[in-house]
């Protein structure tokens, strides 16, 4: 009892960061529920993945076949399902990421949990656990309790945790796969890798970065002007990538990019923590947007608070003209 | 091909000054402007996609209020053929799984091949409502989906991962998907299109008429208690460039990064 059991996620035969963040998340709970971090593993080859997991100081459940060699939400589900019923952990922490969210409210469902997703904040307050989750792409912060059950789930986002460093001195213990055979109502196929482009915005000095705020397609050349001018390459939103302004390589983001450029100038974004994700390594960072509680600005160091449409060739006309 | 396709009716809160009421318990949407969910308007434009490429029919389905009427009146003007609005206070609607009961409840007993709903509400975020919908249907899904292409008694999908990875795989029908942005490019309602619509079915349903207890979706049935909204505090360190005009502001910010050897 008062044990917290995460589903750690790997792919490709690494440890998602995901994983790490989860465990810096739940020591402290575990601590004020009295009882100890727990790690399920599943997945097929799992003997470096346990070990690196376990040096974090903990207990790791390995559940290694060949069946769930790669991720597959039924089969997770199952295993991790098995593991509830085996462990009746007080807490379980699944990743807010393409595996978790595919995964995580089936199972609230299947075993009717408590359920809170995207968490960003947990505590436990008089003996009930209690979640912190944002609305209105951050712009609201809601506090929700969990009513009094056996196990409760969330889903906990990426990056709103920092991974501790690993004091060594967990332990791998195997388990069975109750899995016995294949299911043939959801089969993996492949991975498709993203698909490269012209130019690796990763390795971007300067980068001109534009969101939904431009409105239309024919306002690109504002930006395309002002990316000429200082030697930058151009980058978008997912919103700017979905509309056909940029192909997707340009996309920074969860699902698009990191970048960690020297300038990074958000021209009409607002700042949603998928997009920030991609875009908080970079050293120096500018924000033009009209709306003065756009999240973007949480992570600027520079911040216009006006019409792009008016602040940018503006700013592209002065640039020339300074940098003659 | 028979498609259920769920769509939800958000506040575009991009450019808006948010506030939450005394009580810290709702969020004052008086003053925002209300529309179709920009994910759910992917699914609608795919579950159209499907019916053109395969025949069949596209109901929608949506819990919301009467203005939201206008939101799926568009639906049905880009091909969709009915709706069922569910309008019943009793849903506690910041709970997904609550509202995927009810949307299965409007489901079940019903022949169906495929379900869509948007992979995210812009609104609360939790991307939860489509998976759980499948489990209350007890049918297979996949969340995030960029991709769909209709096999024999199968679909074959392509989700979209970290990093713009796609994951590949097949799920035999029926089944749930939820729609990532970005899959198609939703077309406009055709002139004709909006006329038809109006000649359209779209019932309106509430809890009876679905056969759910109001006790299997309401707040006592939730096992979360939303306790309270705020504005996040937010330790902004930027530097704001202040001015009299936008020009004034462009010209500071273009000296800042000369000077400042950012460009
Ligand atoms: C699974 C998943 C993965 C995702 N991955 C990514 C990702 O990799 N990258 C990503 O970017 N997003 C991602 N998203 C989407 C993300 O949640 C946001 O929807 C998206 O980032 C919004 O893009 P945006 O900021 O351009 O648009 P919006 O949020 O619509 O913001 C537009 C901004 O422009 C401003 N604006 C409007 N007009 C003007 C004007 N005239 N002058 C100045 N400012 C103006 C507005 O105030 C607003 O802040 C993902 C979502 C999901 C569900």
């Amino acid at each position: 009892m008062g044990n917290v059991l995460i589903l750690a996620e790997h792919r490709q035969g690494a440890v998602r960061d995901i994983t790490f963040e989860m465990l810096a998340a739940a020591s402290g709970v575990a601590r004020d529920l009295g009882g100890e971090v727990v790690v399920l593993l599943p997945g097929s080859g799992l003997d470096d993945l346990a070990a690196q997991i376990a040096a974090y100081g903990v207990k790791v459940l390995v559940v290694d076949d060949p069946l769930l060699a790669n991720f597959n939400a039924e089969k997770y589900q199952l295993v991790l399902g098995a593991a509830i019923d085996a462990y009746k952990p007080s807490l379980v922490m699944v990743g807010h990421t393409a595996q978790g969210v595919d995964l995580a409210p089936a199972l609230a469902v299947e075993k009717d949990l408590p359920f809170v997703a995207d968490v960003i904040g947990l505590a436990v307050e008089g003996g009930v656990l209690k979640a912190t989750r944002q609305l209105y792409s951050g712009k609201v912060n809601a506090q929700v309790a969990f009513k009094p059950a056996e196990t409760c789930l969330v889903t906990v986002r990426e990056a709103a945790f920092e991974a501790l460093e690993p004091p060594g001195g967990g332990a791998v213990e195997k388990i069975e796969c109750p899995l016995k055979e294949d299911i043939a109502y959801r089969q993996f196929v492949e991975y498709i890798e993203a698909e490269v482009g012209d130019v690796d915005i990763t390795q971007s000095e300067i980068l001109v970065a534009v969101g939904r705020g431009l409105r239309e397609e024919k306002n690109m050349p504002l930006v395309e002007e002002l990316a000429a001018v200082i030697k930058a390459d151009l980058c978008g939103s997912r919103a700017a990538v979905d509309a056909g302004w940029l192909p997707h390589d340009r996309q920074v983001g969860t699902s698009g990019k990191t970048v960690k450029p020297k300038l990074y100038l958000a021209v009409g974004i607002s700042g949603a923590f998928q997009h920030v994700a991609g875009m908080k390594g970079a050293k120096a960072v500018v924000a033009i947007n009209k709306d003065p509680d756009a999240p973007i600005f949480n992570v600027a160091h520079y911040a216009i608070v006006d019409d792009l449409l008016k602040v940018v060739p503006k700013l592209t006309e002065k640039l020339k003209e300074l940098k003659g | 091909m028979k498609t259920f396709v769920c769509i939800k009716y958000v506040p575009d809160t991009s450019e808006a000054v948010v506030k939450i009421n005394a009580g810290g318990t709702a969020v004052d949407s008086s003053r925002f402007s209300f529309d179709i969910n920009d994910a759910d308007n992917y699914a609608v434009e795919e579950a159209v996609l499907i019916k053109e490429k395969c025949g069949g029919t596209v109901t929608v389905l949506s819990i919301g209020p009467k203005e939201s009427e206008v939101m799926i009146r568009m639906a049905l003007a880009k091909g969709c053929d009915d709706a069922i609005r569910i309008e019943d206070e009793r849903i506690a609607l910041y709970d997904p799984l609550m509202v995927a009961k009810t949307l299965a409840g409007a489901i079940k007993g019903q022949e169906f091949d495929l379900v869509l709903t948007g992979c995210m509400a812009s609104d609360d975020g939790q991307m939860a409502t489509g998976v759980a919908l499948a489990e209350y249907l007890g049918v297979p899904h996949a969340a995030m989906v960029k991709k769909v292409e209709m096999l024999d008694g199968k679909v074959k999908v392509q989700r979209e991962l970290e990093g713009g990875l796609m994951e590949v795989l097949e799920l035999e029908l029926p089944a749930v998907l939820t729609i990532q942005t970005g899959i198609n490019e939703p077309r406009y309602a055709p002139i004709r299109g909006i006329r038809a619509a109006q000649k359209k079915e779209l019932k309106l349903v509430n809890l009876d008429d679905l056969g759910l207890a109001a006790s299997e979706v309401d707040s006592s049935a939730s096992k979360i208690v939303l306790e309270k909204l705020y504005i996040p505090e937010v330790a902004s360190t930027a530097e704001v460039i202040e001015g009299s005009d936008a020009d004034e502001k462009a010209e500071k910010l273009a000296s800042i990064l000369v000077k400042g050897g950012l460009v």
